[in-house]
């Protein structure tokens, strides 16, 4: 197995290991459901224990838990944070060891480029966990997904070093692939804060069904709704100079700048889509609710193209080596 | 004619609101997504045929609905002009409202100073230091002096930049789709087979409207080289064709020319081979085999039309598979390490006079039966069919698949484009934003600061600017 494949196995475990203590945090952690029975349990027995009126409690009516009240589970969301740290220090490994073995840019197939834009999304959440603790909790959706795409990458998508194809010998390959790799983390780390502001901002409003009972664990919604757009906005020029940079490449290797290719077809499409978001968030009279859904369908359009447009359709796109 | 009016007016600002843009840029996006599921025809006839033959019910009814070129469908132009209205609609008066707002002076200060979200009061008359902001100061009969201060115009230049390049980028793709030309062509290595830039040597011209086959440039192109290289596994590492006398071109670095680029596409292995009919006359062909795999495993027809005195009923054809490095029926290796050429002889009319528009690379075998066994030949090697009469493969040549092309729209799209990327940024990190200063009669004075967009850091900013800038010893009471 070749070095990178050693950190990978660090990588994938440590994202894994995250992900179980993010969980752990869900459930055991201060603020978790078991830890507020055990409140309102201690309450209960306290009181006499008579009747208790059955259902959930009104959200704002809920007992603010106290911090002191299950002291040993507090260290499980800075453990989950320094795994995620330990992981990415793994992952960065992973990159760097596969870069250098090929001796170029460490996104030829689809491997590298799945590895490469998880690393920035981590890089990017690891900044802002710590420029913003409100957020921490957001790292569960984040690990989540990058246990699925490293895995993904690791046991489907990887394939032995090799150096690039004619087709991809040319400097456009930095600048295309490089600013469509940093846009797709940005996107990435965006998409996992709408998730949260809707999962918040739908249990503000009073939902108790699927994800949102834990919408009371995440940053306030106004926080993450402005961080998810921040995200965006700043995703979004990159990922037009990143389409931009590919259709000068194209001109020079296909002769067109545009030719509607499978993997050009999706890329406007989230496109598109993301300039809608940006209209919709700067239009008031459009909810904000409506305006992160928006921004959910434009990361499932990245995902088709990634995945759907590599593994399903053929077209001059064809490096994923699937 | 009033009702009629009023209708045209309400349905102009339905088209031109928000909500009717948000809902044409996700038909756009709906509308987009066909093109990569269906077979289209700019990629290729051929899979569009093989969707026929599978579903022959439900592709001409795609057909109709123009779903095998979604690009060019009435449907997608519509979304996409009523899009493009619906800019220019909201384009026009936000330039209109911002050249305005640009030759005017900032607005005079509101009466309540304190009800804006930024505010602070004053001891005495400070002296603020305005630089870089669009100012105008106010004298007032009760003797108080207001200073209108307004920054952050670029935000809605960038925006109007922003929508406008959309504008030249759609020009400048009509012009390109108007005035330029196509055509792709394979191009055997050697002088006897050189090509020239006139439209019936093209296999699948595509002309503009605007565009005759007289204003196609002239230039002949001969390809005297070509070099591939591989990796031991096969995988490719460079290609480089070079033509008319040491002119060099590689993917990538297409050949720029007057008038036309020339981009290499793809290459492959064209068979030479002879044929020798039974009373002797002889033809000689040279035949693209084009490739089927990464290593080169080619297919092609090596065509006698002129055998047996060129008669239909007695044409002669094989059927060919060409394996650069031989092992069994595969090959595992692009380069000819090993070259070998299987044939399936065949007789009969062979179908090039029918007028029947063909593959070029299948023989259509309909009006012909075999004619001797399948053979495998080395370079040199000879096969003797039953009537006597023989085809030797001489070997081989490398011949190229370029795309020759003229897009006059593509300066004017890569304009298009540089101007979105300066708006953009401009229009998504500006900020507008106005503060206000009132000096009172009575000495005191107070300032206010309103963000016009989603600006967190605005307090900061107006804390800086409204500071004292006096060099005086005293500080105001804030």
């Amino acid at each position: 197995m070749a070095i990178d494949g050693v950190f990978l196995t660090l990588t994938v475990s440590g994202y894994m290991v995250a992900m179980l203590l993010h969980a752990a945090d869900f459930a055991f952690g201060p603020q978790s459901h078991v830890a507020r029975a055990a409140v309102r349990e201690r309450e209960l027995v306290g009181a006499g224990g008579p009747a208790v009126v059955e259902g959930a409690p009104h959200p704002y009516a809920a007992p603010e838990v106290e911090p002191s009240s299950e002291p040993r589970s507090r260290w499980l969301l800075p453990a989950a944070l320094i795994v995620t740290v330990v992981a990415g220090a793994a992952h960065l490994a992973t990159v760097l060891a596969r870069s250098l073995e090929a001796g170029r840019m460490p996104w030829g197939n689809m491997y590298e480029y799945v590895m490469t834009g998880t690393l920035l999304a981590t890089a990017i959440w690891l900044f802002m966990a710590v420029k913003k603790p409100g957020v921490r909790h957001l790292g569960l959706f984040l690990v989540l997904t990058q246990v699925l795409l490293t895995g993904v990458a690791g046991i489907v998508l990887r394939k032995p070093v090799a150096p690039l194809v004619p087709a991809l010998d040319s400097v456009w390959y930095v600048v295309h692939v490089g600013s469509i790799i940093t846009a797709t983390g940005l996107f990435l780390v965006g998409f996992a804060a709408s998730v949260m502001y809707l999962i918040r901002s739908g249990y503000d409003a009073g939902k108790r069904t699927w994800f949102y009972p834990y919408g009371r664990l995440l940053a306030n919604a106004e926080t993450a709704e402005r961080l998810s757009f921040r995200l965006h906005a700043l995703a979004f020029p990159i990922w037009t100079f990143g389409v931009a940079a590919g259709a000068v490449w194209a001109e020079a290797a296909w002769g067109r700048y545009w030719g509607w290719d499978p993997k050009e077809v999706w890329a406007f499409i989230s496109w598109v889509i993301y300039a809608g978001y940006l209209h919709a968030r700067a239009t008031p009279s459009v909810s904000k609710r409506t305006a992160a859904w928006i921004a959910v369908i434009g990361w499932l359009t990245m995902m088709m193209n990634l995945f759907g447009v590599n593994i399903f359709f053929t077209g001059l796109h064809s490096y994923g080596g699937v | 004619m009033k009702p009629a009016l009023a209708f045209l007016r309400n349905s102009w600002r339905q088209l031109t609101s928000m909500r009717t843009a948000l809902v044409l840029l996700f038909l756009l996006a709906i509308g987009a997504i066909p093109g990569s599921i269906l077979p289209q025809r700019r990629l290729g006839e051929t899979p569009v045929q093989q969707y026929f033959i599978e579903n022959p019910k439900l592709a001409p009814v795609l057909d109709q609905l123009g779903f095998f070129d979604v690009y060019a469908a009435p449907w997608f132009a519509a979304i996409y002009l009523l899009l493009f209205t619906s800019l220019v609609g909201c384009v026009l008066p936000r330039l209109r409202d911002h050249v305005r707002a640009l030759i005017k002076t900032p607005p005079e200060a509101p009466k309540r100073l304190e009800r804006l979200p930024q505010h602070t009061v004053y001891g005495t008359h400070p002296t603020l230091d305005f630089k870089g902001w669009r100012k105008v100061r106010r004298e007032h009969p009760d003797g108080s002096v207001t200073i209108s201060a307004e920054k952050g115009y670029l935000k809605e230049t960038g925006n109007l930049l922003f929508h406008s390049s959309l504008l030249v980028i759609l020009a400048g793709v009509a012009i390109g789709a108007q005035w330029g030309w196509n055509g792709q062509r394979i191009l055997i290595e050697g002088a006897d087979k050189p090509f020239c830039n006139v439209l019936y040597q093209y296999d699948r011209p595509v002309l503009g409207p605007y565009v005759s086959a007289s204003d196609l440039p002239p230039f002949c192109l001969e390809l005297e080289d070509f070099q591939a290289s591989y990796l031991e596994n096969g995988q490719a590492t460079s290609f480089e064709a070079t033509v008319n006398g040491g002119q060099k071109f590689r993917v990538n670095h297409p050949l720029r020319l007057d008038g036309a680029n020339v981009y290499l596409l793809g290459h492959g292995y064209a068979i030479e081979a002879r044929y020798t009919d039974a009373a002797g006359r002889v033809q000689q062909v040279t035949a693209a085999f084009p490739d089927n795999n990464d290593m080169m495993a080619s297919i092609g027809v090596l065509l006698f039309p002129d055998a047996n005195g060129g008669d239909p009923k007695n044409q002669i054809g094989f059927e060919g598979i060409y394996l650069p490095t031989a092992e069994g029926a595969s090959s595992l290796h692009p380069e000819e390490r090993n070259p070998r050429l299987t044939l399936i002889p065949w007789k009969g009319d062979i179908g090039l006079d029918a007028g029947i528009p063909q593959n070029v690379y299948v023989l259509d075998t309909k009006r012909m039966t075999p004619f001797g066994e399948r053979k495998t030949l080395k370079k040199g090697e000879t096969q003797t069919l039953p009537d006597g009469s023989k085809l030797e493969f001489l070997g081989t040549r490398s011949f190229i698949a370029i795309s020759v092309r003229h897009d006059p729209g593509e300066p004017i799209v890569l304009t298009g484009a540089v101007l979105l990327l300066v708006g953009l940024p401009l229009s998504l990190y500006g900020k507008r934003r106005r503060v206000w200063l009132r000096l009172h009669p009575d000495g005191t004075a107070e300032a206010g600061g309103l963000p016009k967009t989603d600006y967190p850091g605005f307090a900061d900013e107006f804390e800086k600017v409204t500071r004292w800038q006096s060099t005086e010893s005293f500080s105001p009471s804030r």
